[in-house]
């Protein structure tokens, strides 16, 4: 063992830098460790605006946001790695887990109490959303797309089909266009958009960018390089049509078709995972079903907003103070948080009257004029609409989680 | 003597390692292609057949070489350190009168000297495959099948060829073949003339092409596509024996396997292409679903469709009537066909090598060759994943890129691909491909979970620096297949540029 500590986090993005940091204003011993060569994880290329509304209360670049929390990291002087991988997390007893890392100065065994995963999301590719064809250059992810505009500056290709009207996929469709490349079309499978309203004004509205809902790309066609896609309409129940098939001749695809919790390590440790988020089940202080780790960010559910991401790294930095001072999160009743109409996915799953918890969560289908309601406790809000696309995000107190017995329900209906 | 072999898929590989056993050769081994066995060796089901589903009165050749080449990839995985597992393979009867077309099998089974293999009932199937189709009549067991890496095979025997002397020219296409008196004397290709006392036309799907250079063109080659599902590492259930069904007039058979990468595949269908659709290696919707629908009937049950990671085809040489053109001829003399080379030729590529070395070249030419006394047969590679901690420590302190994981989802290391990166460049690869470099990492790099969406740009860097390559100049598998188009400004300088004009 070469050293031990109060908590590891595994990640440094947005997510394990706040959660870094909040940790070592609290006082304890923290280490980072980073699978690239540099610390920030994906916001570094993200040269767009929208960052740090809620957080900073400032309109900034993604590259901003990030440096601000770089920046603190630096000056606070945590340590950290960057070009190591966990390979490994042993449960070892209740108060301590065992780290197997391999890093550029040999395989190391890092003994803590607490560790906050914070791993990030990795992207649905061209196989699992079924695209038959030739499997020919020109196919990227949309994040692989910007990591090479953004970090590396080179350019994929010229004419280009999205595939997927998400906020990665309307960004990207700007990004192109702003390089002089033709953004074809924007192909979306569901019969709204993917993405925030603002994203598709700023993003295709304003570039004249055709965005076709209710379609899927369903083959790629290509000698060497992609040279077509051939695009077709989808049923209710997004099937494909026959007879609707569209060729788009094209010479690159970008798959924005959604994001996955990355959580290879932690699944080996035995978290329970929610089919909704394909991320844990945890409770309010964000800690996992294995006592004292912790999870925080995109790992734990793909989010909408790095300000939403932060907050997460710091409850959970708070999760693993509490797990540090009491050896242990005190013994409390949990109360489920049960997902009622309309409600397709929340976190955290179990809450207590010993805290305020900011609750995350995702409708199924998008409705106007509704109530948001948690029966067991007789709170209620009006909303104008609700969709996929935006998280609602909403703060219970304690003496209203106090209210319940042993679940509270969270559900959409109509405003009557 | 010069020797040309044309084609570096897994035969003429092969070919090239047998005859780097003997001296006073000089052999070029001739690849259309960036890389040795980008063709038809790298995309098919990476079975080691048993041998007993070839009729010995038909194709006397595959039946024979068939169990020769099994016995021999035993040995020669070892040498070359090619990942290999021999699991068995059990030829499922779903219904109780398949069990007739079982039978039919071990009478093959027998005639052609295939050993261990036996009928099983129901129970047994169980007991040696648990997960097998619960309601199955019984299966055909035959222990001596196996699997191995097929995409690491080609690259690895011409890598060990080379090492023994052999000359690879890869991105060297045949344009012609040069005929003086009957005589074979060199190929004409895009970079050249190489002087041949002999050719050897190993050239896949299409060794009908270059058989019509030299004159012999009484048969054509037709590429038979076979698409394929991979599921992710951990998808469940897996089989621990390689599981197919019983052939039916409509289907040669579905395989279910765990391949050497971890994960479940499934595959593959049979689809006559015609003649021209020879680069068609697309997946389908209705092929796809064909292997679905049959792969249920094995199994208990498959991984949920939402585990899929990757979907592919690749494409069979399938000769007239399903003969394999293995022969030297009088007129041109010097001249060697292993053209056709269709299923069980991956198995039986080391046999079909020593046949034409042993039997063509020795019999037929009566050309005499000396064994050279020094030969290595050995060929080291090391997986920074599959060693145990002290080793990987070794590693890591020799050269701390090994500390760096490239590809999380399975674990790859800098230090691994630089490994294979040098490799290549010995082998005399000209061009250092991100698909080359995939073929030759075990587990294979960029095909996990993420199938490349995070590591892809990480290993092209690593190439950029390594060969002095632009990072948008590298490419996927060669000219034509790169990764970006230029620097990020490159289409907004055109624009500038059209502007001015």
């Amino acid at each position: 063992m070469q050293n031990e500590y109060d908590v590891v986090v595994i990640g440094g993005g947005p997510a394990g830098l706040a959660a870094a940091i909040k940790s070592k204003e609290l006082g304890l011993k923290v280490l980072l460790i980073e699978n690239r060569e540099f610390i920030g994880g994906i916001p570094i290329q993200c040269v767009h605006p929208g960052f740090g509304l809620h957080y900073f209360r400032e309109d900034l670049t993604g590259t901003e946001f990030i440096y601000r929390l770089i920046e603190k990291f630096r000056e606070m002087e945590i340590e950290h790695y960057t070009n190591a991988h966990v390979l490994e997390i042993i449960p070892h007893s209740y108060r301590h887990k065992i780290l197997k890392v391999v890093t550029e100065k040999g395989l190391l065994n890092i003994m803590t109490k607490t560790v906050i995963y914070a791993t990030g999301a990795r992207e649905r590719h061209i196989f699992e959303i079924g695209i038959t064809g030739h499997r020919v250059a020109g196919i990227y992810t949309a994040g692989e797309a910007q990591t090479m505009m953004d970090i590396y500056g080179i350019m994929p290709g010229k004419e280009i089909v999205i595939v997927g009207s998400g906020d990665v996929g309307l960004i990207m469709a700007r990004r192109f266009t702003l390089e002089g490349a033709h953004v074809k079309a924007v192909i979306e499978l569901m019969p709204y958009p993917g993405g925030l309203t603002r994203n598709i004004v700023q993003c295709l509205e304003d570039f004249g960018i055709p965005l076709y809902l209710s379609h899927a790309v369903t083959r790629v066609e290509g000698r060497k390089r992609v040279e077509k896609v051939i695009i077709t309409k989808v049923d209710e129940n997004l099937r494909p049509i026959p007879g609707t098939e569209k060729e788009l001749e094209c010479d690159t695809v970008v798959l924005a078709a959604g994001l996955v919790p990355y959580l290879k390590v932690i699944e080996k440790a035995g978290v329970i995972i929610d089919p909704a988020t394909k991320g844990p089940v945890v409770n309010s202080y964000l800690e996992t079903s294995v006592p004292g780790i912790f999870v925080a960010g995109n790992a734990l559910v793909i989010n909408d907003l790095v300000d939403y991401v932060v907050e997460q790294g710091e409850e959970a930095a708070m999760g693993a103070y509490e797990f540090v001072k009491n050896e242990g999160l005190s013994t409390v009743k949990w109360k489920k948080l049960v997902k009622g109409r309309n409600i397709r996915l929340v976190v955290p799953h179990y809450v207590s009257e010993a805290k305020d918890v900011m609750i995350y969560a995702r409708v199924a289908k998008p409705e106007e004029n509704i109530k948001l309601r948690f029966p067991e406790i007789g709170k209620e809000m009006r909303l104008p609409f609700v969709k996929p696309s935006e998280m609602i995000r909403i703060k219970l107190r304690k003496r209203d989680i106090a209210k319940a017995e042993d679940k509270i329900t969270m559900e959409v209906v109509p405003n009557e | 003597m010069k020797v040309v072999i044309i084609g570096a898929g897994v035969v003429g590989a092969s070919i090239a390692r047998v005859l780097s056993q003997y001296e006073g050769l000089e052999i070029h081994l001739l690849e259309k292609n960036a890389d040795a066995g980008l063709g038809v060796s790298k995309a098919n089901t990476s079975i080691l057949h048993p041998g007993h589903e070839d009729e010995p009165d038909k194709y006397p050749l595959r039946a024979k070489l068939c169990i020769k080449g099994n016995r021999l990839w035993y040995q020669w995985t070892k040498e070359l350190g090619i990942p290999a597992k021999w699991p068995g393979e059990l030829m499922i009867a779903v219904e109780e009168e398949d069990m007739k077309v079982a039978e039919h099998y071990l009478e093959l089974a027998q005639r052609n000297g295939v050993p261990g293999v036996r009928l099983v009932d129901h129970d047994e199937l169980l007991k040696l495959e648990p997960n097998a189709n619960p309601n199955a009549a019984g299966a055909l067991w035959a222990p001596t099948a196996g699997l191995l890496s097929a995409t690491m095979a080609a690259p690895a025997l011409v890598e060990n060829a080379v090492e023994n002397g052999v000359r690879f020219h890869p991105e060297t296409e045949v344009t012609g073949i040069k005929i003086e008196k009957g005589e074979v004397k060199g190929v004409e290709t895009n970079r050249g003339f190489i002087e041949a006392d002999i050719v050897i036309n190993a050239a896949g799907l299409y060794s009908d092409k270059i058989s019509k250079m030299a004159g012999i063109d009484y048969f054509t080659v037709h590429p038979r596509k076979g698409e394929y599902f991979i599921f992710d590492d951990d998808a469940e259930p897996k089989v621990t024996k390689i599981v197919h069904q019983t052939p039916t007039p409509i289907t040669k058979g579905v395989y279910v396997i765990t391949e050497l990468n971890g994960g479940l595949m499934i595959g593959p269908t049979a689809q006559d292409l015609p003649e021209d659709a020879k680069e068609d290696t697309s997946t389908t919707r209705e092929g796809l679903e064909f292997v679905w629908e049959w792969a249920q009937k094995l199994i208990k049950e498959l991984p949920p469709r939402s585990m899929v990671i990757r979907t592919f085809a690749g494409l069979r040489p399938e000769p007239p009537d399903g003969r394999w053109i293995i022969d030297a001829y009088d007129d041109p003399w010097g001249f060697i066909n292993a053209a056709g080379i269709r299923s069980p030729g991956f198995t039986s590529a080391p046999a079909i090598a020593y046949y034409i070395v042993e039997e063509l070249i020795q019999g037929k030419l009566e050309i005499k060759l000396t064994r050279k006394s020094h030969w290595n047969p050995y060929r080291r590679a090391l997986f920074f994943k599959s060693l145990p901690p002290e080793k990987q420590n070794e590693l890591i302190k020799k050269n701390p890129a090994y500390g760096r994981v490239v590809c999380m989802c399975r674990g790859i290391t800098e230090g691994d691909i630089l490994d294979v990166i040098n490799r290549m460049k010995r082998m005399g690869v000209k061009t250092i491909t991100l698909d080359g470099i995939k073929m030759r990492t075990w587990p294979m790099v960029m095909a996990g979970t993420c199938q490349g969406s995070y590591c892809r740009i990480r290993i092209a860097n690593i190439i950029a620096r390594e060969t002095g390559t632009p990072l948008w100049k590298v490419t996927l598998k060669g000219k034509g297949t790169e990764y970006g188009i230029g620097d990020i400004k490159v289409l907004l300088k055109e624009g500038v540029k059209e502007n001015a004009e």
